[in-house]
């Protein structure tokens, strides 16, 4: 598992290939968590798995089965504990592997509310490590990886597939609560180049404030149904059209929430202009940062994954056109189907050499 | 002429009744020429052009053509003194709220007589808005100039006119301004205008700028989200919000997600890992302190992420901050200065501007006035017309911060000679002319105010006798003194105001306000009866040196050079004994001289170097007229030509106290040529000469040094550099480093700085260094 600000990521292996034998001598408490898991989609209040994502014929470890994916909000870990205590996950001889700040910060609480031992692990080596997995054995069906060809024109622009075979070098974008930007050089070699603490749950804590919303589910609604530019100050705003002097086009944002000193549009505007504005002014600045970063590192593939992106096509959408847009198509914007799972899987294969 | 707006002209919705006092703000209407208005969303800054009439003393000798020994002429002046108008080229630059533009615009109108002007320059947001206003009152053509090239254009302006103009911002020094010296070259550099949204531009010279990024959140961000939130309307009191809150309420800091550091990372507990993380969730209400918080957090954080990556793919290490977002607010200066060093790792400073208001009116200005070639000269801060960096106090609510920054001024004079380094200067980008920084040494500075608002009364009374035959002289005296107290109270509560408070600082000011009320040489009486009486012992005093032997003539002349220093109307123990007992004569001086070892004693090390091969030239920075020049320093440079060394007398271009001037020292050089052939043949073959220093001040920036000095340095191998009296080389330049050899040499005549330096009154510094081998080599 994978505890991050905002959300739990849980990977659970399901072994498909199990005999009669090991059947029978499976205890009690494991049978009724593989029921319980793989029976539901929704646990509790926050709990869902994501069917559309889970892995089925596997192999991993010489084992045929299936990867289920499942997430519930940090603020559920109490009850989670509580569950694994009446289910009697420690009765189980299997070790947890956790990473993300979670694993440290609720160490304590695994042991003494659930009796559970966590090897906690580093959440950048996890991410890497999931990354490159995934890739790997995802081959048929759906390709893990994709791009959006034509990002600047709305009429063309398509996902496509994209073959991530060769990945080095390569920025890789976390977006969850926070931001953290890794340059990849291979599978051992990689840096956090920078980070920044505008991400989703900057756009989630701001949404809740302005427009009283309360899950990232409806906040990306309204950003659906909103306008942003009745909350923006666009270049030709101020300029009448282009700020030619300086290539700027009039489109561009020249203030985010720049309409908002003015009182009459501040009346003026609806919660999903907020909401869209919102969304729009967190996915520009990560563009932009991560733009820098490509050049300061001089890489120009860059995967961006998390859970902000997670049904976000629109950030996915405006990340792709701001990367080639403002690079003069010079850099490529990737994205993965597993967003913001890949930290939980690659805790997941340290399962058998836990240190 | 007080004029009361909005009363009389209808009811215009942004006028606000006003008196506008005609004296203080929009000076020199008169003479205006070349307007220029930047017009921003809350404040207007006004630039124009102006000529000032200035009374200058003049001294011209007298026909000395009739062969007539120096005894005939006993008893007349050596030289006559005039006082006449001089014209100088002032830049008057006025900052006022956008509700007071109309006001203004009418008080321009009434008070405008020149009529060659029909145009104004205009840049800045608002500067369409109020076209036809513009146009309809003052009967000029707005002519719209580009925001951007207006911006880069004053900042190179401020950059190389104004020392001091750079800040670094540190909240919890001692001194929460660390100026900087201004570097001779100031290119390039990278400027981050946070407005509404942001521009980072690179700056390669004065023609080459180019927009290399930017981003959308910016101060409009803070300004618009910030209303959101917290129902606030006004940008000032956002801040004020922000200063009280605390962003650990609705930020998710790493120690929120990891229980603590995330120590792999070497990232610290406290640092935000989420902004607004902790408000995704209707169950709890935030406060608008602390959501105005953690939004500046989160918008100066992230436009100095931005500058960082910037200033490292172009590797650039000075960045200095402008733009609505920081004129002048302590917050927003903070949060950027820490955002910075946080991710530079302390590699990057921020640095900010005293004048950054002021920039794009002074582009626009400079955009105007292209044929006058404005930067073809130096320019220097008027302290007296100018308002000075205004206190930033965060305790200092809104209202009263608008209400005392109702009208800030800048002025700027047109300097007649073109300033440059000393070429001499080891390390030019390090040197700091002054000796102690009053803005840092709390206890220096408190002497140093009391002691000049101490010496008040006395300048007021020799600025009156100065001009017995003027009635009037006491009125403008006692104008001066109310101005000159005014600034040194300003100054005690804000020692930032112009810069590094220094003594050089205190000096100029007070020089500047003489100016100011046409006191322009209150001491050329004094100089000149002073100069007469000294000029009689010339002779003398050669004679008696000449008979001593080699030994003890080096020794004579260098206490000569000594006491003839202790003459100083400047040094307040002194002018108290010379105004009590004026037959204080040269020989009591002598006596009143500390015995050696003196305080500070390189005399052994000079003696040992006199007996080696002379200098090839030597730079003389002199001091005060009378004794001073004429029987301390002209007997021992004498001694200096008639070793084979070349002399450069360096003095003041305009009057300071009782220095002697260029204009003086070239009388009284003529004079003590004919008395005496050692002199007079140096003179002749230019073996001596005499250059200006540029400066009007008692004390000596060697950075800001008239342009010829610097050439003749150059061309003559000058190879030891002489710094005389208090103000020049203990005030400043005492630690100055020179890539020659040097001499500073001083009579302490003050028992404060005296008892500070460990010595006594009329303690003698005599400093002799010589450049090490590395030093040379630099």
């Amino acid at each position: 598992m994978d505890i991050g600000g905002t959300l739990v990521k849980l990977v659970y292996f399901e072994p498909k290939d199990i005999t009669a034998e090991e059947e029978q001598e499976e205890v009690e408490s494991l049978k009724s968590i593989r029921r319980f898991l793989t029976s539901h989609t929704a646990y509790g209040k926050t709990g869902i798995r994501d069917v559309h994502l889970e892995l089925l014929d596997l192999t991993l470890w010489g084992r045929k089965g299936s990867l289920h994916f499942i997430r519930f909000s940090t603020h559920e870990l109490p009850a989670f504990l509580q569950m694994g205590r009446n289910k009697h996950f420690s009765s189980l001889h299997t070790a947890l592997c956790a990473t993300g700040g979670g694993a440290f910060k609720y160490e304590e609480d695994f042991r003494t509310m659930a009796n559970l031992k966590l090897f906690k692990l580093d959440e950048l080596e996890c991410l890497i490590k999931g990354v490159l997995y995934i890739d790997s054995v995802v081959s048929s069906g759906l390709s893990e990886c994709y791009y959006f060809e034509h990002p600047t024109d709305p009429e063309l622009c398509e996902q496509k597939a994209y073959n991530l075979e060769n990945p080095y070098p390569l920025l890789l974008v976390n977006i969850g609560s926070g931001v953290s930007i890794l340059a990849v050089y291979s599978k051992d070699n990689y840096k956090r180049v920078t980070g920044t603490s505008l991400g989703g749950g900057t756009f989630l804590g701001l949404c809740c404030l302005l427009t009283g919303c309360s899950t990232f589910e409806e906040a990306l609604a309204m950003a659906t149904e909103g306008e942003s530019t009745r909350v923006d100050k666009l270049v030709r705003e101020i300029y009448g059209g282009d700020y030619e002097r300086f290539g700027l086009p009039g489109w561009a944002v020249a203030s985010s929430f720049g309409n908002m000193m003015c009182k009459e549009k501040r009346e003026s505007v609806s919660k999903e202009d907020l909401a869209r504005a919102t969304l729009v002014t967190i996915t520009n600045n990560i563009g932009s940062i991560t733009r820098m970063c490509a050049l300061n590192e001089n890489i120009k593939r860059v995967v961006f994954v998390g859970n902000f992106l997670r049904v976000n096509t629109l950030s996915m959408k405006l990340l792709a056109y701001a990367l080639d847009y403002w690079s003069k198509g010079q850099l490529k914007a990737l994205f993965l189907r597993h967003e913001g799972y890949f930290g939980a899987v690659g805790a997941l294969l340290e399962l058998p050499n836990p240190s | 002429m007080a004029l009361s707006g909005g009363t009389d002209r209808g009811s215009h919705r942004m006028d606000k009744s006003i008196i506008l006092p005609p004296d203080e703000i929009f000076r020199n209407l008169e003479n205006a020429k070349r307007f220029a208005i930047d017009i921003g969303g809350s404040l207007t800054k006004l630039a124009y052009y102006s000529t000032v009439q200035h009374k200058v003393a003049k001294v011209r000798s007298f026909d000395h053509s009739a062969k007539v020994s120096f005894q005939e002429t006993d008893g007349d002046p050596l030289y006559e003194i005039s006082v006449q108008e001089e014209i100088t080229a002032r830049l008057h630059f006025i900052k006022f709220e956008n509700a007071y533009i109309e006001t203004c615009l009418d008080f321009i109108k009434d008070h405008l007589v020149n009529t060659e002007t029909k145009v104004i320059k205009a840049t800045g947001g608002g500067a369409y808005k109020f076209k036809d206003l513009i146009e309809k009152k003052l009967k000029l053509k707005v002519d719209k100039e580009d925001e951007m090239t207006c911006l880069i254009k004053g900042c190179n302006f401020v950059l190389k006119n104004i020392p001091h103009e750079a800040f670094v911002y540190a909240k919890h020094a001692d001194s929460e301004f660390r100026f900087q010296n201004t570097h001779p070259d100031i290119f390039p550099y990278l400027l981050i205008n946070i407005g509404s949204g942001v521009s980072i531009v690179k700056v390669e010279s004065e023609d080459k700028f180019e927009r290399i990024g930017g981003s959308s959140i910016g101060g409009g961000t803070f300004w618009g989200l910030g209303a959101l939130l917290t129902k606030t309307k006004r940008f000032d009191e956002l801040l004020q919000l922000a200063s009280k809150g605390q962003h650990t309420n609705v930020d998710m800091l790493v120690k929120d997600i990891y229980g603590g550091a995330y120590g792999s990372l070497g990232l610290t507990g406290d640092l935000i890992a989420s902004s607004f993380g902790k408000s995704a969730t209707t169950d709890k209400e935030f406060s608008k302190e602390d959501m105005a918080k953690s939004l500046l957090h989160m918008i100066s954080n992230d436009i100095g992420q931005l500058a960082c990556l910037y200033a490292k793919l172009h590797n650039l290490t000075r960045v200095y901050f402008g733009g609505f977002f920081i004129r002048g607010h302590p917050v927003t200066m903070h949060t950027i200065t820490y955002s910075i060093n946080f991710f530079t790792k302390g590699e990057v400073q921020a640095l900010f501007l005293r004048h950054e208001g002021y920039l794009g009116a002074i582009g626009a200005f400079l955009k105007g006035a292209e044929e006058d070639n404005p930067n073809q000269y130096s320019w220097g801060e008027n302290y007296a017309g100018s308002s000075g960096l205004m206190s930033v106090s965060p305790e200092l609510n809104p209202v009263q911060r608008a209400r005392s920054g109702t009208f800030d001024m800048l002025e700027m004079d047109r300097l007649e000679r073109q300033l440059v380094n000393l070429p001499l200067l080891h390390d030019p980008t390090s040197y700091i002319p002054d000796t102690v920084d009053l803005t840092e040494d709390a206890l220096a500075r408190d002497y140093w105010l009391y002691c000049f608002e101490d010496a008040l009364d006395g300048v007021v009374k020799r600025a009156v006798a100065s001009q017995k035959d003027q009635p009037e002289a006491a009125e403008r005296a006692e104008k001066f003194r109310q101005k000159y107290r005014h600034k040194l109270q300003t100054l005690r509560h804000q020692p930032f105001a112009y810069g590094s408070l220094t003594v050089r600082s205190l000096l100029d000011t007070r020089e500047h306000c003489l100016n100011e009320f046409n006191f322009p040489d209150p001491y050329s009486k004094i100089k000149q009866k002073e100069n007469d009486m000294a000029l009689k012992y010339y002779l003398k005093v050669v004679k008696s040196v000449e008979e001593l032997s080699w030994e003890q003539r080096q020794f004579a002349l260098v206490k000569g050079l000594l006491a003839g220093n202790v003459f100083d109307w400047g040094a307040k123990a002194v002018s108290d004994v010379l105004e009590t007992d004026p037959e204080f004569g040269f020989e009591q001086a002598k006596q009143q001289l500390q015995e050696r070892p003196w305080l500070v004693d390189a005399y052994s090390q000079w003696i040992e170097r006199m007996k080696g091969p002379p200098h090839k030239c030597a730079l003389f920075f002199v001091d005060n007229s009378g004794i001073d020049i004429i029987l301390g320093v002209f007997p021992f440079i004498r001694e200096l030509l008639l070793r084979g060394t070349e002399v450069v007398l360096a003095s003041n271009s305009g009057p300071a106290l009782n220095d002697v001037t260029n204009s003086e020292l070239q009388i009284l050089t003529e004079r003590i040529a004919a008395m005496d052939p050692v002199i007079q043949s140096a003179f002749k073959e230019d073996r001596l000469a005499l250059v200006q220093n540029g400066s009007s001040s008692p004390c000596l920036d060697l950075s800001r040094l008239d342009k010829v000095l610097a050439t003749v340095v150059r061309e003559r191998g000058t190879d030891l550099v002489i710094i005389e009296g208090m103000g020049r080389a203990i005030h400043t330049n005492y630690y100055a480093m020179l890539s020659c050899e040097s001499l500073k040499l001083a009579v302490i005549k003050n028992s404060w700085l005296a008892e500070r330096l460990g010595g006594k009154i009329f303690s003698v510094v005599f400093k002799y260094e010589v450049p090490s081998k590395s030093q040379e080599q630099h």
